[in-house]
């Protein structure tokens, strides 16, 4: 049964009433009756224009009623040792799958809807995800049956792993994995939010993460969306940069047949410092979209962006990155850079960086650059001998590899540098740096 | 050295050779045997690197006319990694650099495809460790360089004797030296010619395409030829480079 965008709107309205207590309860009924008014986002809206959702309104997607039983196995080449692993399967907690045995005193890693009485939770949930703004943020805040609740005073040591599995359906299916964070003030975490799936299903995967950072706090946020290929993936996520914290992002796109990323930071206190890292690897049909907004609404924030795409086939690559310098923001460093590689003449990105600017005494720099495989690198390898197919994909692959190195995760950066080679020809690269 | 009787590595016969249409090369004659060192010098435009460009296959440059063998065959059948894997080796002029691409990756890689194709062994990390660490005392570079990526951040210098690291780890069968003396100070220029001296052989050969005389006082050519207006228009011995040194190119240009 094909859909068209109305059709497909108010399938996803049809989704599974989720009963809470008081407090979220009243969030969703607002949060639903918001999604109603807002629908689908028009192709004429500003932030949608280059994001072409029609391959997605096509489905009929329905809620998730049983929950696929699966094992380790069936998740192992996604495993990260030594982590303290969280895993959702369709959007659920699968405690059977969670390793929580390194979490130590001071952090709390656990089921959301497990923790609804908790104060902190209450407090900040839903209130940087903007759901009345945003129809997917809506329908997610919802429908969202549980999620990760991350609180860490102190210093988290090993890694949080949050596995969100997507199992194929015998009918397209829509999940709403949801993430808070919450880093009290000096406190010391890396958070990775993985999203996966598992047997080519088709499913709309649309993710809800807010993240708080006090004072002092330092957290690494990596970001992974490697959906199934006939997927669709939704993503937002709000971070609230605090006092002189520092706040390290990677968000990476390689899966989905359509995928968005929004990424909203807001520098909240004096001095606080953002690096972003982003990376879209796509071909074939994908479409991938990756837009951040950077609010410096505090002094002397500083912040560094590299995004980048690389578009194979006829995949379409979007990057908008704005910066908005507000009022009494003085002394404000930011920079964006936004370097694109075309791999072939049906292939198309779209860069467009926004500055907005209300203030003296900021010193922001932004660039683009869109190009394909340098010819002069092309020629110096395979004067060495390297044929042009592997030549292409070194070439290639390094280009990546300067936002994968710089992931503190060895292992996941090991296992990443292998789903950038198998992407590009299957072909096992040697001595190929990652 | 000169042998007569050694083999014939490359036979260049009336090569005529254009970019964007304009023909630089318009009658290239050359024969570089096995033992042997040339030197081609010229004034700028003369057409000595597009020579050597046209060699090693780039792109950017069509063969026009005439012919070349390499190492018994037809070179302008091969691509250009073909080229490098029957053991021609081009130093660049102007060395390209690729980040994320690790020194010692690019290496092992290319020291492996030649392996491949000579049919042995591939050489694992710790094995080519220790050829590579051989090869950096001909360069006297320090393996810190290894794990940098590809000429990233590396100084003119250190460029031109990064590419003398990769040819003395693939052992080229005839190396082609593009203007390596270019950018170079003495005691970069000592290192790197005395590297190219101890990677000469009976079986190889090099051809060092130069402005200058002075790297010819290291490496001491057999044959010193001058390109002018896409030709080879005089052969000598390494006295007519002192000569070319001592009087400029306009009489040998007056001359043809």
């Amino acid at each position: 049964m094909s859909l068209n965008k109305e059709q497909c709107f108010e399938q996803l309205l049809l989704g599974k009433a989720v009963k809470s207590n008081g407090w979220l309860e009243q969030v969703r009924v607002d949060a639903l009756e918001r999604a109603r008014t807002l629908n689908f986002p028009s192709v004429k809206h500003d932030d949608w224009r280059f994001t072409d959702l029609s391959p997605l309104y096509l489905h009929s997607f329905r809620p998730v009623d049983s929950y696929a039983k699966l094992t380790l196995r069936d998740i192992e080449k996604y495993l990260i040792p030594g982590s303290i692993r969280l895993v959702f399967v369709d959007g659920c907690y699968a405690p059977e799958l969670s390793d929580l045995t390194t979490a130590r005193a001071g952090i709390t890693v656990a089921s959301l809807a497990n923790r609804l009485g908790d104060q902190q939770v209450e407090a900040n949930f839903g209130r940087l995800a903007p759901y009345k703004q945003d129809s997917f943020v809506a329908l997610n805040t919802n429908f969202f049956e549980d999620g990760a609740w991350v609180h860490i005073a102190g210093e988290a040591t090993a890694p949080i792993h949050l596995l969100q599995v997507a199992t194929r359906r015998e009918a397209p299916s829509a999940i709403y994995p949801r993430c808070l964070v919450m880093m009290e003030a000096s406190s010391r975490a890396t958070v990775i939010e993985d999203f996966v799936g598992l047997n080519d299903g088709i499913y709309l995967s649309n993710a809800v993460t807010e993240m708080v950072l006090k004072e002092q706090a330092q957290l690494r946020h990596v970001r992974v969306q490697r959906d199934e290929m006939n997927a669709f993936h939704i993503g937002h996520c709000s971070v609230e940069a605090g006092k002189e914290s520092v706040y390290s992002a990677t968000s990476l796109a390689f899966g989905a047949r359509v995928s968005r990323h929004s990424l909203h930071v807001t520098q909240q206190g004096e001095g606080a410092e953002m690096h972003l890292d982003g990376l879209a690897l796509i071909a074939g049909r994908q479409i991938a979209d990756t837009h951040t907004l950077i609010d410096h609404a505090a002094p002397r924030g500083k912040c560094v962006q590299l995004h980048k795409c690389i578009a194979d086939g006829s995949a379409h690559a979007i990057f908008s990155g704005k910066i908005n310098v507000h009022i009494g923001a003085a002394g404000t460093d930011s920079t964006q850079s936004s370097r694109n590689l075309l791999l072939s003449d049906k292939a198309h990105i779209d860069t467009q960086p926004q500055l907005e600017i209300f203030n003296d005494d900021v010193k922001c720099k932004h660039g683009a650059t869109v190009g394909q495989i340098d010819a002069d690198a092309l020629f110096f390898l395979k004067s060495r001998g390297l044929t042009e197919a592997r030549a292409r994909n070194l070439l290639t692959h390094a280009f990546a590899a300067e936002i994968i190195v710089r992931i503190p995760v060895p292992s996941l950066v090991e296992a990443l540098g292998r789903t950038i080679l198998e992407r590009m020809t299957g072909e096992r690269l040697s001595g190929v740096r990652t | 050295m000169i042998n007569k009787g050694s083999k014939v590595l490359l036979g260049v016969k009336n090569l005529r050779a254009s970019v964007d249409g304009v023909e630089i090369l318009k009658g290239v004659d050359l024969t570089v045997r096995a033992g042997e060192v040339h030197a081609i010098m010229g004034i700028n435009g003369s057409g000595k690197s597009t020579f050597s460009k046209v060699l090693a296959g780039h792109p950017d440059y069509a063969v026009t006319g005439g012919t070349a063998t390499f190492a018994g065959k037809d070179l302008f059948a091969l691509e250009p990694e073909e080229r490098a894997k029957a053991g021609l080796f081009l130093a660049f002029q102007y060395p390209v650099e690729i980040p994320g691409v690790s020194n010692s990756a690019l290496l092992r890689l290319a020291y492996n495809t030649l392996q491949t194709e000579r049919g042995l062994e591939e050489l694992d990390p710790l094995e080519f460790e220790d050829l590579v660490q051989e090869k950096l005392k001909v360069v006297e570079m320090d393996p810190s360089f290894l794990s940098r990526s590809v000429n990233e951040g590396f100084s003119g210098g250190e460029k031109k004797r990064n590419e003398i690291l990769q040819m003395a780890v693939l052992e080229p069968k005839l190396a082609i030296l593009d203007e390596t003396d270019s950018g170079l100070d003495i005691d970069a220029l000592r290192i790197v010619a005395h590297g190219v001296n101890s990677l000469l052989t009976s079986d190889n050969a090099v051809v060092m395409v130069t402005h200058y005389q002075r790297l010819l006082n290291y490496i001491v050519p057999d044959y010193v030829h001058v390109m002018d207006g896409g030709r080879i228009v005089r052969t000598g011995g390494k006295e007519l480079a002192l000569e070319l040194e001592a009087r400029g190119y306009d009489w040998l240009r007056a001359a043809a």
